[in-house]
């Protein structure tokens, strides 16, 4: 064995003495001067970079434009959705009938009727039918300007959902339950004052409930208020094994009937006009009459948050780019795994433990220096597959906003996965002191429930639980977008979207807990056993 | 304090000076597979893993098979073969260790230069080892695929799986289904052969037993992100696991990236690769 200096016997200095600091030293040395691992290392990090932007590159899309003309690619592909105050991707398509408003005011209406049309057969072009999707939604809306993505704020009814307050696309209040009839009308009211905008609604008209109030930054003076009616596209999502599909997705419309409208404020000028609001997915669907006080609407379209899959033609989330985690990890499970079985075998253990006979600091010793190397690795590795990737991509298909404190998340939440998938093996190396089993169980722990849940032939119910419970669940860190109520969409890990079933530091923990649990268990096998 | 830097290098023990038995002719392949035989039989860990593979593939494959349901009214878009035999995904990562260790031991433990003092013609080791293995994989695999599509038939025909629905009991006698699990336990050896040929080449177990599993592995996860259908799909074609498990689909067989049969040729042609690499490393290098 090609040995460095080995410490001479120090009379006179008391054994078992040395401090954590020289542990920590002893076993970075080690770390660092094994070629083997530095390699391993450098291998994670570049497979992490490589694959995301290999998923990066892989997403070229080609498309064939919808009236059957030539094959494009890239730019031509896609259109962009327009970005909400939030700075997150919207869908902002609706029906309009509406009438400026300058200062405070007050909008009232009685809705008494939502009924509307669905496709009846599947793809887009078939006949129709009669009937709703759960988030039809039709009522009042007193918003910014007519482009798409300004601020808004609008009290609706649903055909699924009652009565509900909706702002700024991501804000979503429920009021009244229950469906709109003749016989069973519902009251709304909005109510602008200064940048605040209250929402009421009623059974009769003369008891309001408040729903809720919302603060709109930036509002103009003269705002656009009125009625609106949307429907978004119908989806019959076929809950098919290993992710599941969205099936057919084909426009749907909803018409709703008001009365008792009634709009008072500084300078309302008395005239209404329809509009179509944006130009999304189901557009050039919508109308309006008006015989009397009665107004008739019909829509379609969404006010709500974007989701992957839906805009019609490709995009991505960040997360795409963070695909590589999985190849670095094993790198990194190898490394780790033999940070510990390799003083087995070697018999280096004696040594390390004569040299410091309390065993639970070198195992500590050991935890710090491949955690924070490991830190290091995944944090490097993961910031330039988002920064690289992102630029890679934006070219080619839609990559979907996030704020950069998401992705911060991401990319520090994979760093510490990384950490703590180390720690783990690190562990579970201990309490096996075999290298093969060792890596095979943390490989088959992390990344085969991952497997499982997202690509393989699981139910979905099934995969969401080996992603609740397995060490996999960590990976919900790396979800980009959050799952809205109020967009009917499939929301499953796999795909472009990525949503897991725990929300991203509960996944997370689930990880830390069962590395505590090897962690523990290493300590007491460390201790009781002979070397 | 300096401590002893853990050598990545081979050790420079003294070569045992063993010269193989005082007798003319050249040890040939059955002698080999007489040693390897014997090598492999009396190490405990193999039987213990090799149950361990069969109690998880069945495990996994029955677990899998009691959680999906097909309720009235529904068109499920399940392969009943292949939920009963989804616990190969796991049991494949057992017999991966099995093959890796056959060879990654010996060098750990220095066996090596017995076994090739004994043996010197090293191709010939290799294709005992592989032979052996094989044989205990297939052995191994037979007793875990037929127990899994055993539970399967149990638990699914209760769960919607019924023949009044068109849905047959996982029988043999069902050409798909006899195909599926045949080649499911032809998957698993090649599984072994791949793992084995990796490990000859790169030596050490914990590195070997990352490359398998990565190959095996990320060629889904990888696939599974890309958003091009056209790099989807070829992902999903060369890609061991992917290419290999298409043995299993019984039905819906147009929507495969590759066809049964030619899937498990390309993980063939993976284990292939492997074993001559590993073959090539074992003939040029030092032992």
């Amino acid at each position: 064995m090609t040995a460095g200096t080995v410490t001479p016997y120090r009379p006179g200095q008391r054994t078992g003495r040395d401090g954590f600091a020289q542990l920590l030293r002893a076993e970075w040395t080690k770390f660092r001067t094994v070629r083997g691992w530095v390699i391993g290392l450098v291998i994670a990090l570049l497979v992490m970079l490589g694959l995301g932007l290999f998923g990066a590159a892989g997403s070229n899309g080609s498309c064939q434009s919808t009236s059957g003309g030539p094959t494009r690619s890239g730019q031509g592909c896609f259109t962009a959705p327009p970005v909400g105050p939030g700075g997150e991707a919207v869908s902002d398509s609706f029906y309009f009938v509406r009438q400026p408003l300058s200062g405070n005011g007050t909008i009232t209406v009685r809705v008494t009727s939502l009924t509307g049309l669905i496709p009846a057969g599947n793809g887009p072009g078939t006949a129709t039918k009669p009937g709703l999707v759960p988030w039809a939604k039709a009522g009042i809306i007193i918003k910014a300007s007519t482009q798409p993505g300004s601020a808004y704020a609008a009290m609706m009814v649903t055909a699924d959902h009652g009565v509900r307050m909706q702002d700024n696309f991501t804000g979503d209040t429920a009021g009244q339950p229950g469906a709109v009839t003749a016989q069973d009308p519902r009251w709304l009211r909005l109510t602008r004052s200064g940048g605040t905008i209250t929402g009421y609604d009623s059974a009769d008209g003369l008891h309001w409930t408040q729903v809720g109030t919302v603060r709109l930054a930036g509002l103009p003076p003269t705002v656009q208020a009125g009625l609106f009616a949307a429907a978004p596209a119908y989806q019959a999502i076929s809950e098919s094994l290993g992710g599941g599909e969205n099936g057919t997705i084909a426009p749907s419309q909803d018409t709703a009937v008001f009365d008792h409208v009634s709009l008072s404020g500084a300078s309302p000028a008395g005239a209404w006009s329809g509009d179509y609001v944006g130009a999304d997915y189901g557009s050039g669907i919508g109308g309006y009459h008006q015989t009397g006080g009665r107004f008739t609407v019909t829509g379609s379209g969404d006010i709500a948050p974007a989701v992957p899959g839906q805009a019609g033609g490709e995009d991505l989330t960040v997360a795409v780019f963070l695909v590589g985690t999985f190849a670095g990890l094993i790198a990194v499970i190898v490394v780790a795994t033999m940070f510990i079985t390799a003083e087995y075998r070697r018999g280096l253990i004696r040594t390390t433990l004569t040299a410091s006979p309390r065993r639970g600091r070198v195992l500590a010793a050991k935890a710090i220096v491949l955690g924070s190397v490991t830190f290091a690795t995944g944090l490097v590795a993961a910031a330039a597959a988002v920064i690289l990737g992102t630029q890679l991509a934006r070219s080619r298909v839609y990559v979907f906003p996030v704020s950069w404190l998401t992705e911060l998340r991401m990319v520090v939440g994979t760093a510490a996965l990384v950490a703590v998938v180390a720690v783990l093996a690190l562990a579970v190396g201990t309490m096996l002191r075999r290298s093969a089993a060792a890596v095979t169980v943390v490989i088959v722990a992390i990344v085969l429930p991952y497997l499982l849940g997202v690509v393989s032939v699981l139910p979905v119910g099934a995969a969401d639980w080996v992603l609740r419970i397995t060490p996999a669940a960590a990976f919900a860190v790396q979800q980009a977008l959050p799952q809205y109520s109020q967009v009917t969409a499939l929301y499953s890990p796999g795909g472009g979207g990525g949503y897991f079933p725990l929300a991203p530091w509960a996944g997370f923990a689930v990880l830390c807990g069962w590395t505590a649990l090897a962690v523990a268990l290493a300590l007491v096998l460390l201790r009781r056993r002979d070397v | 304090m300096t401590l002893p830097v853990p050598a990545n290098t081979e050790s420079a023990n003294t070569v045992p000076a063993l010269a193989g038995p005082a007798t003319a002719r050249p040890l040939g392949l059955a002698e080999a597979l007489h040693a390897e035989w014997t090598k492999t039989r009396t190490i405990a860990s193999t039987g213990w893993l090799l149950l361990a593979a069969i109690a998880l593939t069945v495990a996994v494959g029955a677990a899998a098979a009691a959680g999906t349901s097909c309720p009235s009214g529904v068109a499920c878009q399940v392969d009943p073969a292949k939920v009963s035999l989804i616990g190969i995904d796991l049991g494949q990562a057992v017999v991966a260790i099995v093959a890796v260790l056959a060879i990654s031991t010996e060098y750990s433990t220095g066996m090596i230069r017995i076994t090739l003092s004994a043996m010197p013609r090293r191709t010939v080791v290799l294709a005992a080892k592989a032979a052996v293995l094989g044989g205990l994989v297939l052995a191994a695999g037979t007793i875990a695929v037929l127990a899994s599509v055993l539970a399967g038939r149990l638990t699914l025909s209760g769960h919607g799986f019924t023949p009044a629905r068109g849905y047959e009991l996982l029988s043999l006698g069902h050409g798909p289904v006899l195909r599926a699990a045949a080649g499911s336990v032809l998957y698993l050896a090649l599984i072994a052969l791949l793992s084995l040929g990796v490990a000859t080449a790169v030596r050490d177990s914990a590195v070997a037993i990352g490359v398998v599993l990565g190959l095996l592995y990320l060629f889904p996860i990888v696939a599974n992100v890309v958003g091009n259908a056209h790099w989807h799909r070829h992902l999903e074609q060369i890609g061991p696991m992917t290419a290999g498990l298409a043995i299993q689909a019984t039905t819906d067989l147009t929507s495969l990236p590759i066809s049964p049969w030619a899937g498990l040729g390309v993980l063939a042609a993976w284990a292939a690769a492997a074993l001559l690499a590993g073959g090539l490393v074992l003939v040029m290098r030092d032992a």
